[in-house]
């Protein structure tokens, strides 16, 4: 990267961001006080361990609990789905008909577009509040998500093999079970576990519009004030994530 | 001929992974109510949505201006914010820098736990706290970005070349010495990749943060969705699509340059 | 028996790749192609079993035109023909045995090579080619697991458990140490000579091609510029037709 290329760059990005400095909305902060804050810290810093489980399936256990089983099935209909359309998608399975692939990832990149929110909204609207507007929403946006990632993985898989196939006269469907697939599985299976992370902490949030899991307790909670409700449900959103996380990761590191 | 001699001799082990993967799913179903016909028969609905959403209301275009540039502000700002508080703390999370491990232990900590928190409680949070607003916005931004890039920092500096670093200790220089001509110049297209990217998710997040008060483009989502204004919904959409297409292609040109 | 018959092959840039190529190879012989990089060995090789196109000519194999066949025509003539190659091309991930087996794909409906159901014959004919090239104790073991010589045997055990009439090896050794690539070599001698079969190789070095082949064919710019035994391949003559860049030894071929 050349020098003035880069000096050029630096003082745009220095002069954006002066202008958002200096033009943000500060008005915002009217509303805030440090003795509320300190309130807000205090409420915060003594989580409602009662709220934690009482066996009502209210409680932030059982949601928690609906809140991986939302992320479970979005991310396994997402790659279920994905699965096939990536097949469209990869460049190097068609060698003369390159309008198919690009169309596929002209989908696959509409569906990603738009932020899961969004589809929650959506599917809320249709199905009604519930896990279930979650799932989809999940499903649909990691279909976009998926797909694309694992075309690129189907485009990097190296041809050399599935030349080494095709020479021995193997045919199309051949050579796709018999060296590309080998090749891909367990990074595409790896890519699966990361998306169930991303889809652990959405499913988390996605509440937030009614579709299920903790992310509306939450909301309730904030709304009202309630900062012990908060901080015990925050809690618990950060440890589920942290234990999944750390799951994932193990299971990672023996698909290699 | 027995199994195990053939092709198939993972066949057990496959089918037992196969059978639990089945187990969690059915428990999921079960656990979420989950009833595929609803789909089919709340298909009506659906096509109402459709047929409103997708006649995009252009003529509502001049009112999302400014709003698109208060999200555009709100990311350039929070994003900024995000990695200069990030950085510190990704030096302080690195032996390489801080030789203390209780110290690179709490840094760690909290890079770790700020990850996790989603953006959108985050700024539910927040708005509780700071009220409805851009600076609300500007803050999620910021703390979601610390989170996001102080990890990608941090491993950045866990592998330069430690050869330098010992160099300039070796002649007496103190901490910022070091980290300023021995550990900086060497990650310098690192961060630069990193806050890239953390742009591109923040213009993402940015969009929707507005859905609950944090300000820019999603507030009038919210507004609109209630009215069932579906029309400037797609064109909000639309928006935040080019949008979005056009900082992921500088973005990718930028990072493209700098490796 | 496979006779090319002015074979041309220029690229979409305007390089041309091979050059008005007339050759006739019979049965039972082992020919080594020797020639600089770029002379159109490759392309050569590849052409004969339409792993590349040609542009002009035709290229006949046991009497069917590899040029003009159809899909499936293709699919049949490559059954009989055995590619082994510089990188070995194995499935790194697979194992041994299902890389070798991955040999008789053509003798199998795409629904039974799918579900993997292969005859006992087939895996028998597996354990007798790995015997062959002493490798019976991998069976099982994953492709990433071997050395770089040990893959290669496998590729060669898989030509054998094609019943491949004719082999055809693409720089077999060029990643392989010099002992090992004896070893290659020794293991494709035998092919020849205990199982009749073809063997056409691409190779750079001049020693190897010497003292293994009963003809040696050598390509530049994609012409024929030698076609003889390796008594007629003196150094002289060599050094004649390319330059004394020929003769350099392995390590100090780039």
């Amino acid at each position: 990267m050349t020098n003035k290329f880069s000096k050029t760059v630096s003082f745009i990005v220095i002069i954006l961001v002066l202008y958002s400095v200096l033009s943000v909305d500060y008005s915002s902060l009217e509303y805030f006080t440090l003795s509320s804050f300190k309130n807000v810290l205090i409420g915060l810093s003594k989580p409602d361990w009662n709220y934690l489980y009482d066996g009502s399936g209210e409680d932030v256990f059982s949601l928690m609990i609906l809140t991986i089983n939302i992320a479970i099935l979005g991310t396994f209909i997402g790659a279920f789905l994905a699965y096939p359309l990536s097949l469209v998608a990869s460049k190097n399975l068609y060698s003369k008909l390159i309008g198919i692939p690009k169309f596929g990832k002209f989908v696959l990149n509409v569906l990603r577009a738009f932020p899961e929110l969004i589809y929650a909204i959506i599917f809320v609207k249709v199905v009604g509040p519930g896990p279930f507007a979650g799932v989809l929403a999940i499903g649909v946006h990691h279909i976009g998500m998926m797909g694309k990632l694992f075309a690129e993985e189907m485009e990097a898989s190296s041809d050399y093999s599935f030349e080494a196939q095709e020479s021995v006269g193997a045919s199309f469907w051949q050579t796709m079970f018999y060296s590309r697939i080998p090749q891909v599985m367990p990074i595409q299976a790896s890519l699966i576990l990361t998306h169930l992370e991303i889809a652990v902490r959405s499913a988390a949030t996605l509440g937030l519009v009614g579709a299920g899991g903790i992310g509306a307790p939450l909301i309730f909670a904030i709304q009202a004030r309630n900062w012990g409700k908060v901080s015990i449900i925050l809690i618990a959103v950060i440890l589920t994530v942290l234990i999944i996380d750390s799951i994932s990761a193990k299971i990672r590191k023996n698909l290699q | 001929m027995k199994l195990k001699d053939t092709i198939h001799r993972d066949f057990p082990k496959n089918l037992l992974i196969v059978l639990i993967i089945l187990a969690l799913l059915f428990i999921s179903v079960i656990n979420t109510g989950v009833d595929l016909m609803e789909v089919f028969r709340n298909s009506d609905q659906m096509w109402r949505f459709l047929s409103r959403f997708l006649k995009p209301d252009f003529s509502y275009f001049p009112n999302i201006i400014k709003p698109m540039i208060q999200t555009i502000k709100m990311s350039i700002y929070g994003t900024f914010l995000g990695v200069i508080t990030g950085l510190p703390i990704a030096f302080l999370g690195s032996m390489i820098f801080t030789k203390n491990k209780t110290i690179t232990n709490i840094a760690k900590f909290i890079m770790g736990v700020v990850r996790t928190i989603p953006s959108l409680l985050l700024a539910a949070i927040l708005v509780a706290i700071f009220g409805i607003g851009e600076f609300t916005g500007v803050m999620t931004i910021a703390i979601f970005t610390f989170g996001m890039t102080s990890q990608l920092f941090y491993q950045a500096i866990d592998t330069i070349e430690v050869g330098a670093v010992e160099a300039q200790e070796s002649v007496g220089a103190n901490k910022i010495k070091v980290a300023f001509y021995a550990i900086l110049p060497q990650i310098v297209n690192q961060i630069a990749s990193y806050t890239l990217y953390a742009f591109e998710v923040n213009i993402r997040a940015s969009t929707v943060l507005g859905y609950v008060g944090a300000g820019g483009i999603g507030l009038i989502m919210n507004t609109s969705l209630g009215l069932m204004r579906y029309d400037r919904v797609s064109l909000v959409i639309l928006t935040i699509f080019v949008l979005v297409f056009i900082v992921d292609g500088l973005s990718g040109y930028l990072r493209r340059k700098l490796s | 028996m496979i006779e090319i018959k002015n074979v041309t092959k220029v690229y979409p840039n305007g390089v041309v790749g091979l050059k008005n190529l007339d050759l006739t190879i019979n049965d039972g012989e082992f020919v080594s192609i020797i020639g600089l990089s770029g002379s159109g060995k490759s392309t050569l090789l590849r052409s004969l079993n339409r792993l590349n196109d040609i542009s002009e000519g035709e290229i006949i194999v046991n009497g069917k035109s590899i040029t003009k066949a159809s899909k499936r025509e293709l699919m049949d003539i490559r059954k009989k023909i055995g590619f082994i190659f510089q990188q070995f091309n194995l499935v790194k991930r697979m194992t041994v045995q299902k890389n070798v087996l991955s040999g008789r794909l053509g003798y199998y409906s795409t629904l039974k090579s799918i579900l993997g159901i292969f005859s006992k014959e087939d895996y028998e004919k597996v354990n007798k080619a790995l015997e062959r090239v002493d490798l019976d104790d991998k069976l099982h073991s994953r492709c990433d697991e071997l050395s770089g010589g040990q893959q290669q045997r496998v590729s060669i055990a898989r030509t054998i458990v094609q019943e491949a009439d004719i082999i055809l090896a693409d720089e077999p050794v060029a990643s392989l140490d010099p002992v090992t690539s004896v070893r290659i070599m020794d293991d494709l001698k035998n092919l020849n000579t205990q199982l009749n079969k073809t063997v056409i190789v691409n190779i750079h070095s001049i020693e190897l091609a010497r003292n293994y082949s009963t003809r040696i064919i050598g390509l530049r710019a994609g012409e024929l510029v030698f076609d003889g035994t390796p008594e007629d391949a003196t150094d002289a003559k060599l050094t004649e037709i390319y330059g004394s860049e020929i003769l350099k030894k392995d390590e100090e071929v780039a």
